[in-house]
């Protein structure tokens, strides 16, 4: 209770010191001197969401019912973590936990931005306090976590079961980072614009904010996806739902950002479009925020569903937008452009391509996305926009995508006289054709389409493992990223054309075939858990060398709330991935069991972490240069 | 000059998506995994199982007061327990039964109809499981009454037993 009142009052005293901020960093900028008291203020705005943070934290581990929050979220009988976990698997907490992020992210550039232009880090800080005060009156208005229940209850309502995993707890503080990183790179963009700063400079200094905001965001997307994979037992990691469309969509725009921005330090080309990208960027998750909190869009995510608190955000959206485009165009004046050649074989025009085409994925996802909203709007007809639409959409042009990416990073700025290996490119390229020949061959089906994409995913993984080796250039990081990149595209398609699934109704003692594969339902076991009923199914499996494995597939059945989930078990190989999942059927005996033999799943996890290993090396060496 | 009317044309596209987004927020809805009823269909494009015909569902649904569509497999055990309340439905002639066959191999399918009777006007198949989660299906077997509006108006979770074949009569009365 005590821990209740003082963190609703520290927020208060949030907004406060917010708003303080603000005006003082209005007349800072006027003066041209930065007013030492907003770096102690900062400090103290910093102080008191992070103790408002703290407290929510202690309501939920010591099961404070007379909060409302946790009353809605939370039950005595879970295991501590997931209490913890709790304070942002719901929307109030979530808030505050963003609330938090964009507190820190402001202070760590008040004290890493020393060097930098003093009137554009005052206008940065006006900026982020403008943001940080709309979040402040959001949660503190529509969204408060501290509401206080009188008589206090004795059981809170239980935090939903599929929450309660490992990979969930961690998903949204990553993810959270990810898009509040890039609230910042947008303060310092609409700053650097006013200030007429966009340069060399500035490109060097944001792009260590770009490569934070991206590292988080990769890693959190991809523990989402590992948690669906593990959790939902439809034996798939990407579903194309909107919400995680919602967040693939600032990955693309600040994957595309990460190249521009690099042109404009090496050649200081593209300025407005890196200004249009960054405001793109955060526009992005902001408008990620409205459609799953909401509750517009169907989907696990949507724990939100007040029309008031969309219709908060849905205006705060609309005025950063109208903001940042009148800034955009009243002070971005290009007048003094000096004129630079520009040759079409050149790293800057193939970083231009690429986000072209990063764009036109980025708009096929947003269509398929937010279309179907429009469409019920203005004409009252249903649809829903599923997988056939993007991969048919996409994969035509991934695969000049992934050709074009084997080429392009090799070229020199400014000027590529001479393409160097052109025989090795083109032998490359056959052999990437064969193989992929081979593999069709081997399935039986071919498709001109599919056979053209697995070429081209092998070439560009023949040649960033070339890169990988050799020893001309020394951008390790760039190196690993992009080789990343080529295996995990590689890995799902290869993923997505060799898996096979049986789907299957059985009862204890019986058992069926699948391709070479005997699989046997020998009994089932019920246990009396924590906080749930456990029932566990064991299942054999002998192979055609008679290799024979135990599978183990659990029902949890939860009392609090009552929801049945099922946790599928999984052998993990390097080369394959078995996955065996188990749903009850109502009053009988049988039990839907669906077996998926699954290839090279581990290695889409693996190269997205390379990915994001390659941005963090990059960030380490941006860091250490200084 | 040119940059004024960039700007107007933007601001008019803002303002529309504003004003589509804000609509759409009163009719928000929520994720509910169980029974959805009073909603009207979403539209699809399946195949017939026996022509292998394209059809839409405006083509399916039509010409008749009501309809029940019911998701099937011949790999589902409760599916064949229910068959025969299905085979007493199809009687009655002011529903039209659908069936939509779901992630099974053609030729089994044929046969578990041959051999039970075939209750469906119309078997629809649905290889990939995409129509029946557009369709809002949580399980298998899952049967929808819908009326000529193309509304739903139950929904029978699991297998039909003779109680919810009374209660779609009754409904129909």
């Amino acid at each position: 209770m005590l821990a209740n009142h003082i963190g609703h009052y520290s927020l208060i005293m949030g907004l406060l010191t917010s708003i303080l901020i603000f005006f003082l960093s209005l007349k800072s900028y006027k003066l041209k001197i930065i007013d030492k008291r907003i770096f102690s203020i900062s400090f103290l705005q910093l102080f008191f969401v992070l103790v408002s943070f703290a407290s929510l934290v202690i309501c939920f581990v010591i099961s404070d019912f007379s909060n409302e929050t946790v009353f809605n979220n939370s039950h005595s009988n879970k295991p501590i973590l997931y209490k913890i976990s709790g304070t942002w698997g719901n929307h109030e907490g979530s808030l505050l936990l963003w609330l938090l992020v964009l507190v820190l992210f402001l202070f760590l550039f008040l004290i890493n931005s020393k060097n930098e232009l003093k009137r554009y880090r005052i206008l940065t800080i006006t900026f982020q306090q403008v943001i940080i005060i709309g979040f402040f009156l959001f949660v503190l208005i529509t969204s408060n976590p501290f509401n206080y229940l009188f008589p206090r209850p004795n059981e809170g309502l239980g935090l939903n079961p599929i929450l309660q995993d490992p990979a969930l707890a961690i998903h949204p503080p990553i993810l959270y980072v990810g898009y509040v990183g890039s609230s910042l790179i947008f303060s310092a963009t609409l700053a650097a614009v006013i200030e007429n700063y966009i340069s060399k400079d500035w490109a060097k200094n944001i792009k260590t904010w770009i490569l934070i905001s991206w590292i988080f965001l990769t890693i959190g997307i991809m523990v989402g996806s590992i948690w669906a994979y593990y959790e939902l037992g439809w034996g798939g990691f990407w579903f194309w739902d909107p919400v995680e469309n919602v967040s693939l969509m600032p990955w693309i725009c600040l994957t595309a950002l990460l190249h521009c921005v690099l042109v404009l330090e090496k050649r200081e080309l593209l300025k407005s479009w890196t200004i249009i990208l960054s405001i793109a960027t955060f526009t992005l998750s902001m408008c990620g925020t409205f459609l799953v909190r909401s509750g517009i869009l169907n989907s696990v995510h949507t724990f939100a569903n007040d029309p008031s608190r969309g219709l908060f955000i849905l205006c705060f959206l609309f005025f950063l937008i109208t903001i940042s485009l009148i800034i955009f165009f009243v002070y971005n004046n290009e007048k003094q452009k000096n004129f630079k050649k520009i040759y079409f074989f050149s790293k800057e025009v193939s970083i231009l391509v690429n986000n072209w085409f990063l764009m036109y994925f980025l708009s096929v996802v947003f269509i398929g996305t937010l279309y179907p909203i429009f469409l019920e709007v203005l004409v009252e007809n249903k649809i829903s926009v599923g997988p056939p639409f993007y991969i048919k959409l996409i994969v035509p042009f991934l695969i000049f995508f992934l050709i074009f990416m084997s080429i392009g990073p090799n070229l020199k700025w400014i000027k590529e006289t001479n393409v160097k290996n052109k025989i090795q490119l083109i032998i490359f390229f056959f052999i990437s054709l064969l193989v992929s020949l081979l593999i069709y061959k081997n399935i039986g089906e071919t498709n001109l389409i599919n056979i053209f994409l697995i070429a081209a995913s092998f070439y560009l993984f023949i040649v960033t493992i070339r890169d990988l080796f050799s020893k001309e250039s020394y951008n390790f990081s760039k190196k690993i990223s992009h080789f990343g990149f080529s295996l995990l595209i590689l890995s799902i398609l290869l993923n997505a054309i060799l898996s096979s699934e049986k789907i299957i109704n059985l009862k204890v003692g019986e058992k069926f075939t699948f391709k070479n594969e005997k699989i046997f339902f020998k009994s089932i076991e019920n246990n009396q858990k924590e906080n749930y009923k456990s029932v566990i199914g064991h299942f054999t499996i002998q192979d055609d060398k008679n290799n024979i494995f135990l599978f183990k597939p659990e029902l949890r059945i939860y009392d609090q709330p009552l929801v049945v989930t099922s946790e599928a078990d999984i052998k993990t190989t390097l080369l394959k991935d078995k996955f065996l999942v188990m749903n009850a059927i109502k009053g009988n005996e049988y039990f839907n069991v669906r077996y998926q033999v699954k290839p090279f799943m581990i290695w889409i996890w693996i190269s997205t972490l390379l990915l994001a290993i390659g941005g963090f090396l990059s960030l380490y060496k941006r860091v250490h240069e200084k | 000059m040119k940059n004024k009317i960039l700007i107007i044309l933007l601001l008019f596209f803002l303002s529309f998506c504003f004003f589509v987004l804000f609509k759409s927020l009163q009719s928000s809805s929520i994720y509910v995994p169980e029974k959805e009823e009073d909603r009207k269909l979403s539209e699809f494009v399946s195949e017939d199982l026996f022509t292998k015909k394209k059809i839409t569902s405006s083509e399916i649904f039509q010409g008749s007061d009501y309809y029940i569509l019911n998701i099937w497999a011949s790999w589902c055990a409760p599916c064949r327990e229910e068959h025969p309340q299905l085979m007493e439905l199809s009687k009655n002639p002011s529903i039209k039964l659908i069936g939509l066959n779901y992630k099974d191999d053609p030729k089994k399918a044929k046969n578990f109809l041959e051999k039970l009777g075939n209750p469906f006007s119309i078997t629809i198949t649905d290889k990939s499981g995409i129509v029946s989660i557009e369709f809002g299906g949580y399980g298998i077997p899952e049967t929808f009454l819908i009326n000529k509006d193309k509304k739903i108006i139950k929904t029978f979770i699991g297998n039909l037993t003779d109680d919810s074949v009374n209660q779609i009569n009754s409904i129909i009365k």
